[in-house]
């Protein structure tokens, strides 16, 4: 079962294995943990984390600490050049731009694709034909990267103003038909960068819309209702009633989207590759790793996404406090 | 926490409020024409450009390099060239690859909302030494970007003896996918009120049986929520595939959609009718499992 | 499940239903192959960036092979190879051969130190079918590990014999020609030139062909080798001179971008819709490599009196004539019997032939290759510009530069420098970011 499927009757039987032997593995961490007399937490804690934090270590954390060790060395990593490939990204005038751009994304981003979601979410509650409206919105979550390039390309194509010449690019074509001219919106900087975001706040909303949507119609009715009784109105309800509730969603939601954000690439290779000021620190990273075969600059790049984490993370962690207070 | 909101007691005229649900209240909302308004402009505004991306499948090929797909109204001509295309020519088999991309996606959905639940729960409802550093160390992994992993994994499947198989993919998308599993089902587990989780236990439930009994049921809602996100994560997977499929026997659709635009790129007529086959799953998935998920977190409500 | 799967037939080639098509079903000379052994039941796996539809002529190509040996060739295409191999060699678990088509990468993944030499019986085909030129990008550090395998010729400018009978413009023989053809074209009123170097992560590369391409015509071919290999610095007087050339081109609001739009369109437009104009007669000419004929689409007669055919980019006089192009190499990771025998098949002049017999736009430099056996008139004339003992071959160089340069640095200057940035800024970057 650990060699190379062919037929579709191997492929089909690896796959219950596999689910099959992981279904036996947590049954026995259960079983195990069953056995543990009492209210010893520690052994169960234990045996509830082993295998995460196997698969995380040898999965995500090695290769992660391995990577802030590459970070102080030289393309080939075969020099340490201590820490010259951080001088490089904060005062190199090209990756100077690569942070610009990078913070422009998270800050825009998240909020954004959060706002839209959130109101959508509201908006369409309970009314007639939800699921479909919510499906509309949640579309774009479910179309990969190759395939949303291509859509994007649709909207956003130039074509001259010239005879002969029809714009293929949606955008361009409004711009057009409200006595404009065409305009190169993938070349302009910075409007081409806030173009590139629409494409992830697009993509981004149904998450935000499917999460805060479940969040909202798990506010128990009767709060409603006493707010109702107090003649809250609609305004208030939101203001009052829905956002506290869902506050938790809206953190999770908001964190979520914005480490997604950072780690985003695929948007910016396709679209600009980069150029015309529209680069970002994960297609930078991936660029120097793999095509200049920069490794330390690669790696220090990735050390860079590591470290604008972090408020994210100690934001969370107040979120935490606070709710087991 | 809910219970914390701030409630203004301005007295009102009961006649005016006495039959108002939450339903109705948000109907109300509703018949503002400008909520449906803003609704309205919203959903177009988010379907515009798939609905672009659906019509231009159907299109000719120089129709496509031409014209803007909003003329497909003015001057209709249809095709089904592309669709055939993507199914017949040049011996792409579509049908195999799509069968990888279910063989890939399944454990991949199972087994890290398995082990996630597992941790989230022992974070959530047990105290042990290293707690909430542990859990912001996997929170924070999060942010490790895949490409740093794929040497480094690779290497060791290379040892195991598991490359070229399924299982490089499964065990990297469900180490993947953990840390965010887990981020997410502990915050719906820790909102569970601890009087439900106590009164087991001074029934005398262990771990175990308060894990099934009492979260499991409530945890539905969220285990669909995340699996329908992580089915469509992997579903979309390029990047990881490419890596440790390494052999177009186990490689999935997306791989396969890739190498649909031509060596140089140039073919987006075809392009465009094979991301729509692969869009058709994913939406199903979704419509089938959003019925159901929403449902649940509503029978799962006990808060307050 | 309602699905029914054609299993894959291991064994000897016997799925060779699609074998009428071609020559594939010719048989060859088996006997050079039997030196390998007994080969039956053997499987060598290949990894490559050539994808649909090209795949298939090469699949077909390597039919006579595998009826010969009992070999079975699986074949991988791959659009992100050339980031994928690298980590796929480093980590250990490489193809038995990738196809390269960089040498500049080809030293990187012989650095990796998981790829073998070649076996003598290739390195014989080479020195037999290939000039020493070629032999040289596939040598790292004195030891010779890839045969080259296809080619491309980048000088050709692309035009419209119709419009050129119609309007009785000659095709230029040397660059002074070239303006005045540019010139006339602006006095008759149209835009000469369609350019555009678009092209995701590697936006930019058209650009570099360009700037070579002047490179190598107004400084001569040895400055150019010396330039590639950073013996004289990148920001030279000679460089300076290939670059403003080149603007002189495309900067130039005159010349460019007919149907296109201004000169900044140039680095929006991709390079696959760059030279389409050309068949709504909204400009003349496009430069752009011998592979660009798969651009134009389905039922455009490309031939000399056809709809669109290329010219030879001319040298500065008629007398030199560099060629700038580019090819790929065969570097194995494996040296079992299968694997050397299969290197061995690809260097010879048999399979070029074959492989010339059922391909359309394909070409490569292999000297036994008779363009008789060509079917496309724009291979032709490759075979033609490769096969003539007067042309100076030379790789593309930003295919030989370092990754920094040849595939970051190099791009994205020349980027801005289409959009806006001056000439010395531009080479004054790129040189400093050549790898000390």
């Amino acid at each position: 079962m650990f060699t190379t499927a062919s037929t579709t009757s191997d492929k089909i039987l690896q796959m219950f294995a596999a689910i099959l032997l992981f279904a036996a593995a947590v049954g026995v961490i259960l079983f195990a943990a069953s056995r543990v007399s009492g209210k010893r937490d520690r052994a169960v804690a234990a045996l509830y984390l082993l295998p995460t934090v196997l698969m995380l270590s040898v999965g995500l954390l090695y290769p992660g600490v391995r990577t802030i060790y590459q970070s102080f060395f030289d393309a080939s990593l075969s020099n340490f050049i201590g820490v010259d490939n951080y001088t490089k990204i904060f005062t190199d005038a090209e990756q100077l731009v690569v942070l610009r751009n990078t913070a422009f994304w998270v800050l825009v981003t998240p909020f954004a694709a959060t706002g839209i979601g959130l109101l959508y979410a509201i908006l369409v509650d309970k009314a007639r034909m939800e699921s479909f409206a919510k499906a509309l919105i949640f579309l774009p979550m479910s179309i990969s990267f190759v395939a949303a390039s291509v859509i994007w390309k649709f909207m956003y194509e130039y074509r001259p103003d010239q005879r002969n010449v029809e714009q293929i690019g949606l955008v361009n074509q409004v711009i057009v038909w409200l006595g404009g001219k065409p305009v190169q919106l993938l070349i302009e900087s910075p409007l081409n960068t806030f173009l590139l975001i629409v494409v992830m706040i697009w993509i981004q909303a149904g998450f935000a819309m499917t999460v805060l949507s479940a969040a909202i119609k798990a506010i128990p009715d009767d709060i409603i209702e006493a707010a109702r009784l107090d003649g809250v109105g609609p305004w208030g309800m939101f203001r009052f009633v829905t956002l506290p509730a869902i506050r938790p969603a809206v953190v999770v939601v908001l964190t979520t989207i914005a480490i997604g954000t950072l780690k985003v690439f695929d948007i910016v290779q396709t679209m600009t590759g980069g150029r015309f000021d529209t680069n970002v620190i994960a297609n930078e990273f991936y660029s120097q790793s793999f095509r200049s075969n920069d490794k330390g600059l690669g790696s220090a790049l990735a050390v860079v996404l590591f470290v604008l984490v972090i408020p994210i993370v100690v934001y969370n962690i107040r979120q935490l406090r606070r709710s087991e207070a | 926490m809910t219970t914390a909101a701030p409630l203004t007691t301005t007295p009102v005229s009961k006649s005016e409020t006495k039959k108002l649900s939450a339903a109705a209240t948000a109907k109300n909302r509703l018949t503002s024409p400008w909520a449906s308004l803003a609704a309205v402009v919203i959903a177009v505004l988010w379907t515009i450009p798939t609905f672009g991306l659906l019509i231009s499948s159907f299109r000719p090929e120089m129709a496509i390099k031409r014209t803007g797909w909003w003329t497909f109204f003015s001057d209709p001509e249809v095709t089904l060239d592309n669709y055939r295309a993507v199914f017949d020519d040049g011996g792409i088999n579509l049908a195999d690859f799509f069968l990888n991309s279910l063989v890939i996606t399944i454990p991949s959905v199972v087994i890290p909302l398995c082990l996630a639940s597992l941790a989230a729960y022992a974070f959530a409802w047990m105290n042990f030494p290293g707690k909430n550093v542990l859990f912001i160390a996997i929170f924070a992994l999060q942010i490790v970007p895949l490409q740093v992993t794929l040497v480094p994994l690779l290497q060791l499947y290379v040892k195991a003896e598991l490359n070229n198989t399924f299982w490089t993919l499964w065990l990297s998308h469900s180490t993947f996918a953990l840390p965010l599993a887990i981020y997410l089902l502990h915050n719906f587990i820790k909102e569970v009120p601890a009087s439900l989780i106590e009164a087991a236990r001074i029934d005398g439930a262990g771990h175990v049986s308060i894990f099934f009994k009492v979260l499991l049921p409530l945890l539905t809602p969220a285990l669909a929520a995340f699996g329908i996100f992580q089915f469509l994560w992997v579903w979309n997977d390029l990047l990881v595939s490419l890596t440790f499929a390494g052999s177009p026997e186990i490689s999935p659709m997306t791989v396969q959609l890739s190498n649909l635009s031509g060596t140089r790129g140039t073919a987006w007529h075809l392009l465009s009718a094979g991301a729509f086959v692969s869009i058709v799953v994913p939406v199903t998935v979704f419509l089938l499992l959003q019925r159901y998920f929403v449902r649940g977190l509503l029978a799962g409500s006990v808060k307050g | 499940m309602g699905l029914v799967f054609g299993l894959s037939a291991c064994g000897d080639g016997d799925d060779d239903s699609g074998a009428t098509t071609g020559a594939s079903a010719a048989a060859i000379d088996c006997s050079p192959y039997t030196a390998f052994g007994d080969l039956k039941g053997k499987t060598v796996t290949i990894y490559t960036g050539i994808v649909t539809p090209e795949d298939t002529p090469h699949k077909e190509s390597y039919k006579p092979f595998e009826q010969c040996t009992g070999v079975t060739v699986k074949y991988e295409g791959d659009k992100a190879f050339e980031t994928q191999i690298l980590v796929r060699a480093e980590a250990g678990n490489p193809p038995d051969i990738a196809y390269v088509p960089q040498p500049g990468l080809l030293q990187n993944l012989v650095k990796t130190g998981k790829a073998v030499e070649a076996p003598a019986e290739t390195a014989a085909n080479v020195d037999k079918f290939f000039g020493p030129d070629w032999k040289a990008y596939g040598t790292v550090d004195g030891k010779f590990y890839a045969a080259p395998l296809g080619a491309n010729v980048k000088s050709l400018v692309w035009y419209s014999p119709k419009e050129f009978a119609d309007k009785g413009y000659q095709v230029p023989t040397t660059l002074d020609e070239l303006k005045q053809l540019s010139d006339k074209i602006v006095q008759d009123g149209g835009k000469p030139w369609c350019a555009g170097i678009a092209s995701g992560e590697a936006t930019g590369w058209p650009l570099t062909d360009w700037m070579e391409d002047f490179m190598l015509r107004l400084s001569g071919a040895e400055t150019y080798d010396k330039w590639v290999k950073h013996e004289i610095p990148f920001n030279g007087p000679e460089a300076t001179a290939a670059l403003d050339a080149v603007g002189a081109y495309l900067k130039n609001d005159q010349y460019v971008n007919g149907g296109l739009g201004d000169v900044k369109s140039i680095a929006g437009t991709t390079f696959q819709d760059a030279g389409l104009p050309i068949l709504e007669g909204q400009c003349s000419l496009h430069r752009q490599a011998s592979f660009y004929a798969a651009n134009f689409p389905a039922g455009t007669k490309v031939a000399k009196d056809g709809d669109i055919y290329a010219f030879y980019l001319p040298g500065k006089d008629a007398t030199t004539k560099p060629v700038l192009g580019g090819g790929e190499f065969v570097l194995a990771f494996a040296d079992r019997p299968e694997v050397k025998a299969f290197q061995t098949y690809l260097s010879s002049d048999v399979w070029a032939n074959t492989k010339a017999k059922v391909s359309s736009g394909w070409v490569s430099a292999n000297k036994g290759l008779d363009p008789a056996n060509l079917t496309n008139p724009i291979d032709q004339l490759s075979a033609g510009i490769l096969q003539d003992p007067n042309a100076q071959f030379r790789f593309d160089g930003s295919d030989m530069m370092p990754g920094a340069v040849g595939a970051n640095s190099f791009w994205k200057q020349t980027t801005a420098w289409i959009t806006g940035q001056d000439t010395k800024t531009t080479l004054d970057n790129i040189e400093n970011s050549w790898p000390k």
